[in-house]
């Protein structure tokens, strides 16, 4: 390491009853990618909007290239070259990328802003770093990832040296995110120093040099990316042995849910493309592939939210028209769909609301509903799925990610579901809460639970699935049973490239 | 200085935020009344004073207010479906003379048992009709219903005001634009006699309770509230998004009609330009007020009838412009967002 750019010293920062820091502190050098590693509430945030000047630390103290940096004043840190990258984007969507990134920067007394300027500064930004992206595009038009990069360059055109990113990876593919990955390590090769919070263990052996590992507020470990591995790093975050469970030898029951040739347009588009695919009693079928190839629509097609417009799909052996969300939970189909805060909860409703807000018929008599029978449910789905931070008459809003997924996950399996399907169902949650929701899938399909698992964690589904069909670009891949899959093989599967005729007798 | 979502909303606060926003509406308007050069606490209290001091104000605030709790109604309906309806004037005037014109051309004859509730059921249809379509414009096209919820109340307005001075004129008024009479079997009984308080106060109170039961009790009820809060959670769990929204556009469009419909019925006897004194747009500030709770909007719409109609008192005796009364109300509701805001966030350091 060379000499240190930033130096947190012995932070302690208590909200109530809850110390977010005790005493933490950490250096950065030079040129160094330093990973926050820890679990939801570990406290990275916090440190970090110290770091930034939103919270004031209780003691300890901040300083820039041996400077005290004052406490509290976002403005000083920026001036002091600190840039932030937030988790949420805030960049107004209807404004063009330079507009975005000279917001702020200009004074109100200016008559005429300095656009020309601005423009080559940017340009040269963009080039020094690799970081395309069109200045005059609206920034509403854009991908996410390519929102992300505006963030980027907007910390960069404040003369950031220093680059904080907070969960950068959590809206992004994997695509974008090794795009991104790249983009850091060019930043830091020009002599930035960057500091990043994950909770994902790839990620920061991927990309740190060096990885800090918080947990309840404290440091428990701090080691170079090449001396440590995955399982070290997974222990050292959740303070104890934790192992992600793998499925067992099983044989499935009888074919449950069939899909022969069926397609879905949606606004003109062709989302699904005379897909294929069967499923079966106590077996995990795994949907792999990159996001965006029509992995929603495949799950609202059989969640009930979207029609098909060629092709049969058949329930337990009877053909099937339109489902109807009523009908999908009526015939014993789960969902738990691919985005909770979107689809799976409505934040401001209560959780007993949630609960059986999808299940009205059977918690109403007369148009009425029965809130006593509603609450009681929501509260056993409380008790046996360990949903903490909230009793039934709770603001959903106010579970952790983990905790709402076990709500979602509890409603629909505690009345054992014939079948799952299951969108992305760890996405964006911490290790401990990944277990418990791979634990409970793993017993639904012991149960006998048929269970459709969209993901495109390669990890998640070589432990879960039995079978693997890849989608890509609205197509289905011949299903191979996973005893034969491994990354290669499914690296190319998720490419589009798969050899049909071999597959077929290999996967039946 | 920085806001924070709080995280529990107490019962105490969220009852005490319209109480302190009205307090402190009452605050900032005394400084208006000390500026127009009068005792603060004496108008105030002669505001009181014209809103109940006899038994005919009283009757009078009370007259006033029933409309108030329909519209205001007709908005908090809409509002937590998120359904924009700002054209509860529109709806008012519609209702308003389709009960007049049915009343004398079609169904004069008819006996007050049967009249009253047909008429009713008149006013409340041509309500949602005028709703239905700016509805149907927004599920089709997504058009903004605020726009066109809006800009109809002037259509309704004038289509009003063309009819009254053509094909429903009455011809014994004079040549003075306005409908003919509803029949004399139409005409609401009174509450008290000699007085204008009519059964329409009881039929408003009885609504503001049935429109409450149907938001906290019912499968439609939460149906509703969850279309509002997040669309597409909401259609993940299978709300029929369309119906739910028409359901609710029937219901606000119907209570804001019935509101014009009583008004002729019980009051005014037959329909001219000057029916409603903006009760459609007033009602906006009653559901707001009320944080869109109905059996609030029965209060929020009682506090507004009391300031209009007092302020008339207090503006005769101590010779203070009555706009006092618009202003306070204007200032209560700023006070009311305010405060629900503060109900959301708290500040934090």
């Amino acid at each position: 390491m060379t000499e240190a750019v930033l130096d947190i010293r012995n932070v302690c920062k208590r909200f109530g009853d809850n110390l977010a820091n005790d005493d933490i502190s950490l250096s950065l050098g030079k040129g160094e990618i330093v990973a926050l590693l820890g679990e939801n509430g570990a406290g990275k945030t916090t440190l970090m909007s110290i770091l930034f000047g939103h919270y004031v630390p209780d003691t300890g103290k901040v300083l820039v290239g041996g400077r005290e940096l004052p406490s509290g004043k976002p403005r000083a840190a920026i001036r002091a070259g600190i840039g932030m990258v937030h988790q949420h984007f805030s960049l107004a969507p209807n404004l063009t990328v330079l507009e975005n990134v000279m917001a702020g920067t200009e004074s109100l007394w200016h008559f005429r802003s300095g656009t020309a300027a601005a423009r080559r500064k940017l340009s040269g930004i963009c080039q020094r770093f690799g970081l395309t992206v069109e200045p005059d595009a609206r920034v509403g038009d854009l991908s996410v990832g390519e929102q992300q990069r505006v963030e980027i360059l907007k910390a960069l055109y404040n003369d950031a040296r220093i680059l904080v990113l907070d969960e950068p990876t959590a809206v992004l593919t994997n695509l974008e995110a090794e795009r991104l990955f790249a983009t850091l390590k060019e930043m830091a090769r020009e002599g930035l120093s960057l500091i990043f919070i994950s909770h994902k263990l790839d990620e920061v052996m991927a990309a740190a040099d060096r990885i800090v590992v918080l947990r309840g507020g404290r440091k428990v470990a701090e080691r170079l990316a090449e001396k440590t591995n995955k399982a070290e790093l997974a222990e050292l975050m959740v303070g104890r042995k934790l192992a992600r469970p793998v499925r067992e030898p099983s044989t499935p029951g009888e074919e449950v849910l069939k899909a022969a040739g069926v397609s879905v347009i949606i606004d003109g588009v062709e989302r699904l493309k005379s897909v294929d695919f069967s499923l079966r009693a106590g077996e995990v079928l795994g949907i792999i592939g990159v996001s965006g190839n029509g992995q929603t629509t495949l799950a609202h097609l059989l969640s009930g939210t979207v029609g098909r417009d060629r092709g049969e799909l058949l329930l337990f052996g009877q053909p099937v028209g339109d489902l109807t969300v009523d009908e999908a939970v009526g015939a014993g189909i789960g969902r738990i769909p691919e985005d909770r805060n979107e689809e799976g909860a409505i934040g401001e409703m209560a959780i007993w609301e949630n609960a059986v807000l999808e299940r009205l018929p059977r918690f109403s008599r007369h148009g009425l509903v029965d809130r006593q029978a509603a609450q009681a449910f929501a509260g056993e789905i409380i008790d046996a799925f360990d949903v903490r931070g909230g009793r039934p008459p709770t603001r959903t809003r106010l579970l952790s990610g983990g905790n709402m997924q076990k709500l979602i996950l509890g409603r629909n399996l505690i009345d054992r579901p014939r079948i799952l399907i299951a969108a992305q169902p760890a996405r964006g949650l911490d290790e401990g809460a990944v277990v418990a929701v791979h634990a409970r899938l793993l017993e639904a399909r012991r149960a006998g639970t048929a269970v459709l698992l969209i993901s495109e964690d390669l990890e998640e589904v070589m432990a879960l699935a039995d079978r693997i069909q890849a989608i890509v670009n609205g197509r289905l891949s011949l299903p191979i049973a996973a005893e034969s899959a491994d990354a290669t093989k499914l690296g190319l599967m998720m490419a589009g490239e798969w050899n049909d005729e071999h597959e077929v007798s290999h996967a039946l | 200085m920085r806001f924070e979502r709080r995280e529990h909303r107490s019962l105490a606060l969220v009852i005490a935020t319209p109480v302190l926003a009205v307090l402190c509406a009452l605050a900032l308007a005394g400084v208006l009344i000390a500026i127009a050069g009068a005792p603060v606490m004496e108008a105030y209290w002669r505001i009181l004073v014209g809103a109940f001091g006899s038994r005919l104000s009283a009757t009078e605030t009370l007259t006033r207010a029933s409309p108030l709790i329909l519209t205001g109604l007709a908005a908090a309906v809409a509002f937590r479906a998120r359904l924009w309806n700002i054209g509860g004037e529109g709806q008012f005037y519609l209702g308003a003379i389709a009960v007049a014109a049915a009343s004398s051309q079609l169904l004069g004859g008819l006996p007050a048992a049967v009249q009253i509730p047909l008429l009713l059921v008149t006013g409340a249809a041509a309500g949602i009709v005028l709703l239905l379509v700016p509805l149907w414009l927004r599920l089709r096209f997504s058009v903004d219903e605020v726009v066109t919820t809006l800009l109809l109340n002037f259509v309704a307005v004038l289509f009003v005001s063309m009819l009254i001075d053509s094909i429903l004129k009455d011809p014994m008024a004079f040549g003075w634009p306005q409908s003919q009479p509803v029949a004399d079997a139409a005409v609401l009984p009174k509450l008290l006699s000699r007085s204008r308080l009519h059964l329409g106060l009881i039929i408003a109170a009885m609504l503001a309770v049935l429109v409450h039961l149907v938001q906290s009790r019912t499968v439609f009820g939460m149906q509703a509230r969850a279309a509002g809060l997040n669309p597409a959670g909401a259609v993940f769990a299978g709300v029929p998004l369309g119906r739910t929204l028409v359901t609710v556009a029937c219901i606000s469009g119907g209570l804001a009609g019935l509101a014009g419909a009583l008004e002729v019925m019980g009051v005014q006897g037959y329909v001219t330009t000057d029916l409603s004194p903006g009760y459609g747009y007033s009602g906006i500030v009653v559901a707001m007020l009320a944080n869109l709770n109905p059996l609030g909007v029965v209060l929020a719409a009682l506090f507004t009838a009391v300031m209009f109609v007092g302020a008339d008192g207090m503006s005769r005796s101590m010779g203070i412009p009555s706009y006092i009364a618009d202003v306070t109300v204007a200032l209560s509701l700023i006070s009311m967002l305010t405060g629900v805001f503060f109900t959301q966030y708290r500040i934090s350091r």
